[in-house]
């Protein structure tokens, strides 16, 4: 048992993989202890789903090396097949089928005997809501309910390693927070999870450990709070009243800050990195009161994982307006 | 308490997982024959439109040996054409499989590398044996009036489906291998339709150009069809019928291999 602790659920080293002349993962290094929910997160591009399918099997690196549970994701590649389950990005059912035969099938080839993976997809059924819809072809699913039934048949098997790579891109926000509820039991149940995501808040929420990683490396593996306090302390954050005059009001908070203003006009709000932000308020309020300027709205707020993404790749994960100080 | 996955791998060997998977997703094919009846009914139209064309508008201007009607001619053409085009859905079949991330899906799964495509070629020949009954069917309405013994009708049919299932396994190295539903329609159609109209399907090869000719009798096609419409018609084969084998399994021994070692690096999406 201590020895399985030790190893870790998912590792890689060097991971290289170019397509042509493109370099998806330009030498990533990854460690992910068992239990843990890895979020691995990045813009389009970055190499998220490249990785996910070494990981799975479905792509060779061109050099490095990847492990899952200790075991080669090359040269043990069918041993590992029965130890993972992925869930893609478009759900990956066969939409002649029910989604009570999807199951089944999925589950027969995991070599279930016929009886447990008929049991067992009756229970990920009902757990996931599609008891009623269960003898319907998937066809006539709507797009979270396909998302369901693909991650259902992911973990028909129960694989301690699971692989989502974003599981939720592409949902309604009710699709997406029922997601979010099931891969929280997941964590509780004890399965290590990777999942891509682009969404920052959803690293935050689901992830015990973050890895972002930009053009195919890992630039920053930490926790949330880890990557948060290394970006830097408190931001104020201003919402400026409509009609305002975006870049004055830039200027006039550059004088009680830190770093930069960001200035995103869409919303009207400016932000910037300020350290003991509380006690500066008071004069960030009244130079605005003197520029005539008036505000909506005034915080002082902890980095999100979008100041830290800026912080780490020098560009926005959503493309902000950038204004120096 | 680590988290356990629920397998039975252990408790059969090799073979036994090989033939399952081949089983799983055989029924998994066939169930789609009846659940998308368009594909049935859109794979018997071009065969039928062929037989009421080439009955009634060209047949009258076929030079045919004395002694045979052009309608007893022809069908074994159709029926040729027929399963030959049926390939086709196999490639599309995989085709739409990769774009909609299935195949990823089976591959990160540990079965057997080869029971896709089982399945596919497999629930095919099925598809191809009930739309050349439909053709039969049509045959016998305008005319066509097979008088072969039973063993030969039996060969024919057998023969038939050895042209389908190999072709299918061709689509399937091609659906593959081009990925996109729409360019694996054009794909088979470069492929097939020169190779079914350049031999004796439907028209006696004699009248060809040598170069033409050397090569129409000398095609898969021009041995199966000669084979086939000799033993529906209780004519002699001569060496058709055994070439007509040979040719069908000589595809197999190629493209099943291939079309497995194409599946192998097969992804929906790079």
């Amino acid at each position: 048992m201590a020895a399985e602790h030790a190893r870790p659920a998912i590792l890689a080293e060097g991971l290289i993989k170019r397509f042509g002349k493109t370099v998806a993962l330009d030498g990533l290094d990854l460690e992910v202890a068992a239990g843990t929910v890895l979020g691995l997160l990045g813009p389009n591009g970055a190499g998220k789903t490249t990785a996910v399918r070494i990981f799975t099997t479905l792509l060779a690196p061109d050099g490095g090396r990847a492990e899952v549970v200790g075991l080669d994701c090359v040269r043990q590649a069918n041993a590992l097949r029965a130890k993972i389950g992925l869930a893609g990005q478009y759900a990956a059912v066969d939409e002649l089928l029910t989604g009570r035969e999807n199951l089944e099938m999925v589950g027969r080839l995991y070599r279930m005997g016929r009886a447990s993976a008929r049991s067992r997809a009756l229970e990920l059924l009902e757990r996931f809501g599609l008891m009623e819809a269960a003898n319907r072809t998937a066809k006539t699913y709507s797009g979270g309910m396909r998302r369901r039934l693909d991650l259902a048949a992911s973990l028909i098997a129960t694989p301690p390693v699971l692989f989502l790579d974003e599981p939720t891109t592409g949902l309604d926000p009710q699709s997406r927070l029922s997601m979010w509820e099931l891969i929280g039991e997941l964590r509780a149940g004890g399965t290590t999870l990777l999942l891509t995501t682009q969404y920052l808040e959803e690293a935050d929420y689901l992830a015990d450990l973050i890895a972002v990683i930009d053009h195919g490396r890992t630039i920053a593996l930490g926790t949330a709070d880890e990557l948060k306090r290394d970006v830097g302390g408190e931001r104020i954050e201003l919402t400026l009243a409509r009609g305002s005059d975006m870049e004055l009001g830039a200027r006039t908070l550059a004088g009680h800050v830190d770093g930069s203003v960001r200035v995103d006009a869409e919303a009207r709000r400016l932000s910037a990195a300020a350290a003991d932000g509380a006690r500066r308020l008071a004069d960030v309020v009244r130079d605005f009161d003197a520029v005539s300027i008036g505000l909506d709205d005034i915080a002082v707020r902890r980095p999100t994982l979008d100041d830290v993404f800026l912080a780490l790749t020098g560009h926005a994960a959503e493309e902000d307006e950038e204004i120096a100080a | 308490m680590s988290v356990q996955p629920l397998t039975e791998a252990d408790a059969h060997g090799w073979l036994y997982w090989q033939v399952s998977d081949a089983i799983v997703l055989t029924g998994r094919a066939l169930r789609h024959i009846p659940r998308n009846p368009e594909l049935l009914v859109y794979s018997a139209i071009q065969p039928v439109m062929f037989v009421v064309l080439f009955r009634y508008v060209l047949g009258g201007a076929i030079k045919l040996p004395p002694g045979v009607s052009y309608v007893n001619y022809l069908m074994a053409g159709v029926f040729v054409n027929t399963v030959a085009f049926g390939s086709f859905t196999t490639g599309v079949g995989l085709a739409e499989d990769l774009q909609r991330g299935l195949i990823d899906r089976f591959r990160s799964l540990p079965m057997s590398r080869a029971a896709v495509l089982i399945g596919r070629t497999l629930s095919d020949l099925v598809r191809n044996f009930f739309t050349g009954a439909i053709m039969f069917g049509v045959g016998i309405l305008v005319g066509f009036n097979p008088t072969g013994g039973p063993l030969e009708i039996v060969a024919a049919v057998g023969l038939l489906l050895l042209l389908g299932f190999a072709f299918s396994w061709i689509g399937a190295t091609i659906g593959l291998a081009v990925r996109n539903v729409e360019a694996v329609q054009s794909a088979g159609l470069i492929w097939i339709f020169p190779l079914v109209f350049a031999s004796s399907a439907f028209v006696p090869t004699t009248g060809m150009p040598a170069g033409l000719r050397a090569f129409a009798n000398n095609q898969p096609i021009t041995h199966i069809t000669n084979a086939v419409r000799g033993w529906f018609l209780g004519t002699p084969v001569h060496s058709n019928g055994w070439l007509g084998l040979v040719w069908g399994l000589g595809i197999l021994v190629v493209f099943v291999p291939l079309s497995v070692s194409v599946y192998r690096h097969a992804t929906g999406k790079s």
